[in-house]
């Protein structure tokens, strides 16, 4: 479904470039949920932007669904095969746009028809109902916010969603909701994810595979087993997931 | 021995729907300890590091039958009086350092500032104190970071100089309100190593306020679990994981775990009697169990 081979990126330019991924290569298979974790700056989420078309200085390959996309601007097929659901809902809301608006022009954009009833089977499908139609993100919690932005992303009936972080804005009861309700919508949609987590909990209860990553470069890609069992190869695989254990008294 | 004493600690702001409580009737009692506040946003967890602090801003109305500092009321101070408590005798350090630290001046004149406005002195003085500040905080080259900006030091480490500039002082107590979750967790251990010694060392009291119960549960010595602006439970840390109130269960229940895959998380079922069912009064003294 996603493959990335020899990804680098970089911003700026001589002498002040930096390079925030360097040589990336993975790929996921078509229904699978593959995680993305490392230290802030580590380069996962420039990983997504670079893939979402967010960021135009890159090289290598990327291709989706057996596409390889070298055109700097994307069309609109691609956004129709891979969506985008953002860490913070409070910031990637519209204030003064409605649910409903949110909704239809997404729709619209897509070229959808029947988007009244559309926007009610996708409220439904991300457990919030009718009644949330006409409200705007001020009048809603974290968690519905956040159910907002993945109905907004599933309105393009998307294969590919890439998950920037997707519940470290929320509480962990209301993370909960989430992530069952990522769970769901991948069984029934046949989705296949990428998730960006600093969270390893969090990416062994929804990932099947993981690449860890360390200034720019994928150090390791491992299978979930091989978290949960602690046995993974690289020195700064353990220690990441010794660090994420929590706080041992020095 | 008891540094604070809040009784019945409530805190409310006008609203157009009326008058909304976020802190309803909190007492507690704070040793020289590590104390955990956890609880969901809009607990009132922050809101009542604040209120302790005086900075709850009118319309917002602080009330309490007792808060006291080593016996002094500190309860709705007048401004001028409550400067000489705030970072003198209580101090806080807030979640993000590239919010509370100011961008425009460089890190020592920071500290100098602070340290100077509480202790006065000379400048060539109060500029030792903070490279020995800097220097407590495990900050390698503070020379360097003296004459840093803000944008030009990491998180971890704007966190270590925020936690410097707070204890140049030497306060009593120290509140701080989420001050790792801004952090990765490899910076994370650091900054909590930090604030353990300081705190062990000179016996100072600690608040800690947070999100995360696992974190709390390893670093502190007691925990107050907060809903709907109130104490629901208070338990030692080290027995948080056989809490007995449905909050705090249903909580712990709703993390995912490396260590036992589930298929779907169990999702927490709020229920009416938590926000309104007894008050939670007795203190549950615990004299240092973590062995300070």
């Amino acid at each position: 479904m996603l493959r990335v081979e020899n990804l680098n990126v970089w911003f700026g330019h001589e002498p002040d470039r930096v390079d925030a991924v360097k040589d990336a290569s993975f790929t996921v298979a078509q229904g699978e949920s593959f995680g993305l974790v490392g230290e802030s700056g580590s380069g996962k989420s420039t990983i997504l932007r670079a893939v979402a078309g967010l960021i135009d200085t890159w090289s290598g390959t990327i291709a989706v669904a057996g596409q390889p996309l070298t055109a700097r601007k994307r069309d609109r097929a691609f956004y129709k095969t891979v969506q985008m659901v953002f860490q913070d809902p409070y910031a990637s809301l519209h204030p003064r746009h409605s649910v409903d608006a949110v909704l239809s022009e997404t729709l619209r954009l897509q070229g959808m028809d029947d988007i009244d009833r559309r926007i009610a089977r996708l409220l439904d499908d991300v457990g919030l109902g009718r009644g949330f139609r006409f409200r705007y993100p001020h009048q809603l919690s974290g968690g519905q916010r956040q159910r907002v932005a993945i109905a907004r992303a599933l309105a393009a009936e998307p294969r590919l969603l890439l998950l920037d972080e997707p519940t470290s804005a929320l509480d962990v009861s209301v993370q909960a909701e989430i992530l069952n309700l990522l769970s769901d919508l991948r069984t029934e949609h046949g989705l296949t994810y990428v998730m960006v987590s600093h969270d390893l909990a969090v990416v062994g209860h929804m990932c099947d595979r993981l690449a860890v990553m360390q200034a720019g470069r994928i150090v390791e890609v491992m299978g979930v087993e091989s978290l949960r069992q602690g046995t993974a190869q690289q020195d700064y695989t353990r220690q990441l997931i010794a660090a994420s254990e929590g706080y041992a008294r020095a | 021995m008891t540094l604070l004493s809040v009784q019945n600690l409530r805190v409310s702001f006008p609203t157009r729907q009326g008058i909304a409580e976020v802190v309803r009737g909190l007492s507690f009692d704070l040793g020289r300890e590590r104390l955990g506040v956890v609880g969901e946003s809009g607990s009132g967890k922050s809101m009542t590091g604040r209120a302790i602090l005086g900075l709850v801003r009118p319309p917002g109305r602080v009330t309490a039958d007792r808060m006291e500092l080593e016996g002094q009321s500190i309860l709705n101070l007048s401004e001028r009086r409550m400067r000489k408590i705030r970072g003198n005798r209580i101090s806080m350090v807030m979640q993000d350092p590239k919010f509370s630290l100011n961008p425009v001046m460089t890190i020592g004149d920071q500290i100098v500032e602070a340290y100077r406005l509480h202790a006065g002195g000379a400048r060539a003085a109060a500029r030792r104190k903070a490279l020995d500040m800097l220097a407590a905080v495990q900050i390698r080259d503070p020379e360097r970071v003296m004459g840093a900006y803000p944008h030009e030091v990491s998180g971890g480490m704007g966190q270590r100089i925020m936690i410097a500039m707070m204890l140049a002082p030497d306060p009593e107590i120290l509140i701080a309100d989420e001050p790792t979750s801004a952090l990765d967790v490899s910076v994370r251990a650091e900054v909590l190593n930090i604030m353990d010694g300081l705190v062990r060392d000179r016996g100072m009291g600690l608040i800690f306020i947070s999100h995360d119960l696992n974190l709390v549960a390893q670093f502190c010595d007691r925990v107050l679990i907060m809903y709907a602006g109130r104490i629901v439970e208070t338990l030692a840390a080290r027995d948080l994981h056989h809490a007995r109130h449905p909050y705090t269960q249903g909580l712990l229940n709703s993390l995912p775990r490396l260590d036992a895959p589930q298929d779907r998380l169990p999702v927490l079922q709020r229920q009416d009697s938590w926000r309104d069912g007894d008050t939670i009064t007795q203190s549950l003294e615990t004299e240092f169990p973590g062995g300070l």
